[in-house]
């Protein structure tokens, strides 16, 4: 189990190595920063001394080597913009994610989970064929545009929720909707099709031939079996929406993690863009171990010793 | 006056409505059996012999599965006619099953234990620990060593004989008058067989259920059933005691296929028999006598009448025949042949 351990960790460090290399050099392609923190109109001199005290004036792959030595020790630099070091100003907006994230997947993996048993044991009925249209509606909206809607619709025109912004539960209810919508149909239509598929089981057979009430067939054999996937997709959604629900918070103008990056990549904030991006990664990696970990306890075949 | 059979069947015909068609599965099934008894059914794929079973106790889906007619008299009661909550109560409890491939039959992701013990808990309403208890000993029973430590591992712990015995633990778990073994042993390699075989007859001897053991193998039916039946395209074509049945076949099916296994004494010198043409096809109408277009003695009779399940002339009480032909005088007129 240790041994198992370490193996992921070793793994996770190499692919937030990776990560972050990436966005290294690219943040770097995009332009330059002195220019956007300086006023138009600001002389070679100014810039210059700007570029020198930000570090930017080194060969690049200098640059490189000191904030891969500095990240190894815990230092992600200091914000451009923010003049704070850019880990801070990225994990203070992580509460506002994890309640955002938090919201839809609870609210999400219910509604879908309901919808997806009742898509799959109402099967051929009225009930299956709207589940399935509403779900596959839910899971082709692109999210902005859902969240747009939701804004003109009840924001808008009703006056009933804020437009964006965030602080109480009224703010809560527009983004955790738009969000759950889309969680909410990926896990029914997956659900419905991995409920299906036991239901066809051999052993599903022999419990009901034991005399075994309908409920205890369902939960015990059907429902227990059909999890599995489940719980992998649950944790993949789980990663995404962890690591920001970009669209939907700045669609809401949502103050985490997502919108703290996109707005670090549009002022060429280099420390926070890394710092937030190695944030991301990290997180994700940790729930895939969560999942991986709980797969074993789920599936005996995969329990690892 | 003699004893009611434990279970008898009439008229039992069942039907699957596909997209493509209605398939006949199940036609006319008439038999019964005494209690104490085995059974062999013998049959090829899509013959009839599981969905029938399976159809006496709910356990085919309906739809796409219709019972058309019949009656099903288990123990004094027509099975068909039971509410759900009654076929709940009855299935496990009186009448035990062990499937087919113990790779799939078993549920992956509980114990040993708890499948055994979901039976006893439901039906017996025994505690946990009660009914930990006779899982164990129903693991020794069924020949499983270190029963106690085994019942907590899962079923891909087990080899495939091993989860065999498993099943069967299952199946009598709550003794049960009727325990129906579907395909019980085809999953296994021969010598897992033998043993498997062995242990249902130690079985029976122990606590005298009444088996019906439905198989393609004809040589299993030899070595453990009293009498056997033999169905095609759904029907019943021959049934009577396993020695009569299977020395002095009136069935032109049943003849075909026992004169295709092998002998051993002749070896590589011919080509063993095959019986001519191809299975029916189940979603036309069933006309006459189901094996006629493959049989080389069928009369023009045989392919627009169904012959009756009657007795064979000239056998031993209980043997039965579905045939307008006479098998005998055809092989005798075949043989006789300068």
């Amino acid at each position: 189990m240790s041994r198992y351990l370490l193996v992921k960790l070793l793994e996770a460090l190499v692919a937030i190595w990776g990560v972050v290399t990436i966005v290294f050099f690219v943040s770097r392609v995009l332009g330059d920063p002195a220019i956007l923190l300086l006023p138009v109109g600001a002389s070679q001199q100014d810039l210059d001394t700007l570029r020198a005290g930000l570090g930017l004036d080194k060969p690049l792959i200098q640059q490189y080597a000191v904030a891969m030595l500095d990240m190894l020790r815990g230092n992600f630099g200091i914000s451009f913009q923010h003049n704070r070091p850019a880990m801070d100003v990225v994990l203070e907006r992580m509460p506002a994610t994890f309640e955002l994230a938090g919201t839809a997947l609870i609210f999400g993996t219910l509604i879908g989970s309901v919808a997806g048993a009742i898509a799959a044991l109402k099967r051929g009925t009225l009930a299956e064929f709207i589940v399935m249209i509403a779900a596959l509606l839910g899971q082709a909206t692109p999210v902005f545009w859902l969240g747009i809607m939701l804004i003109l619709v009840f924001s808008v025109d009703l006056g009933w929720l804020p437009t964006g912004g965030s602080g109480t539960i009224a703010h809560l209810v527009l983004p955790g909707l738009t969000l759950s919508v889309f969680v909410s149909a990926s896990i029914a239509r997956l659900l419905r099709s991995s409920l299906l598929d036991i239901m066809r089981e051999d052993y599903v057979r022999t419990a009901r031939a034991k005399g075994l009430l309908p409920h205890t067939v369902f939960f015990w054999h059907i429902a227990r079996n059909a999890l599995i996937p489940v719980v992998t997709m649950i944790g993949i959604i789980a990663g995404e929406l962890l690591g920001g629900s970009v669209v939907i918070e700045t669609v809401f103008a949502w103050p985490g993690v997502g919108r703290i990056v996109v707005q670090a990549i549009q002022a060429q904030d280099f420390p926070v863009i890394q710092a937030g991006v190695a944030l991301v990664a990290a997180i994700f990696i940790l729930i895939n171990l969560l999942v991986d970990l709980l797969y074993g306890v789920l599936d005996p075949r995969i329990r690892r010793r | 006056m003699t004893k009611a059979p434990l279970l008898e069947i009439r008229n039992l015909t069942v039907a699957f409505d596909t997209p493509s068609g209605t398939v006949h599965a199940v036609n006319d099934v008439s038999y019964s059996i005494e209690e104490g008894e085995t059974l062999g059914i013998v049959g090829e794929s899509g013959s009839g012999k599981s969905v029938h079973a399976l159809s006496m106790v709910g356990l085919i889906a309906t739809p796409p599965g219709r019972i058309v007619r019949g009656e099903v008299i288990f123990n004094g009661r027509n099975l068909l006619a039971l509410s759900q909550r009654e076929l709940f109560d009855l299935r496990g409890r009186e009448i035990g099953f062990v499937f087919q491939d113990p790779m799939t039959s078993l549920n992956p992701v509980l114990t040993i234990e708890r499948q055994i013990a979901e039976p006893l808990r439901r039906h017996f309403g025994m505690s946990a620990s009660q009914a930990r208890i006779r899982v164990i000993e129903l693991l020794e029973l069924v020949g499983i060593p270190d029963a106690e430590q085994r019942a907590r591992q899962y079923p891909h712990e087990f080899s495939g004989g091993m989860r065999q015995r498993v099943m069967i633990a299952i199946g009598i778990s709550c003794n049960p008058k009727l325990l129906i073994a579907d395909e019980a042993t085809t999953a296994l390699d021969v010598t897992v067989q033998a043993q498997i075989l062995d242990l249902v007859r130690e079985l029976k001897r122990k606590i005298g259920t009444t088996v019906i053991w439905i198989t393609h193998d004809m040589g299993v039916v030899a070595g453990l059933a009293d009498t056997v039946q033999v169905m095609y395209g759904g029907r019943i074509m021959e049934s009577g005691p396993v020695r009569s049945v299977f020395y002095d076949p009136r069935g032109a099916y049943t003849w075909g296929l026992l004169k295709s296994l092998p002998h051993g004494e002749r070896r590589g010198t011919n080509r063993l028999y095959q019986i001519p043409g191809n299975p029916p096809d189940l979603t036309q109408e069933p006309v006459g006598d189901p094996f006629a277009p493959r049989n080389p003695f069928a009369t023009d009779r045989c392919r627009v009448e169904t012959p009756p399940l009657v007795n064979a002339p000239d056998s031993v009480p209980g043997h039965k025949v579905a045939a307008w032909y006479d098998l005998r005088a055809e092989i005798q007129r075949m043989e006789g042949r300068p």
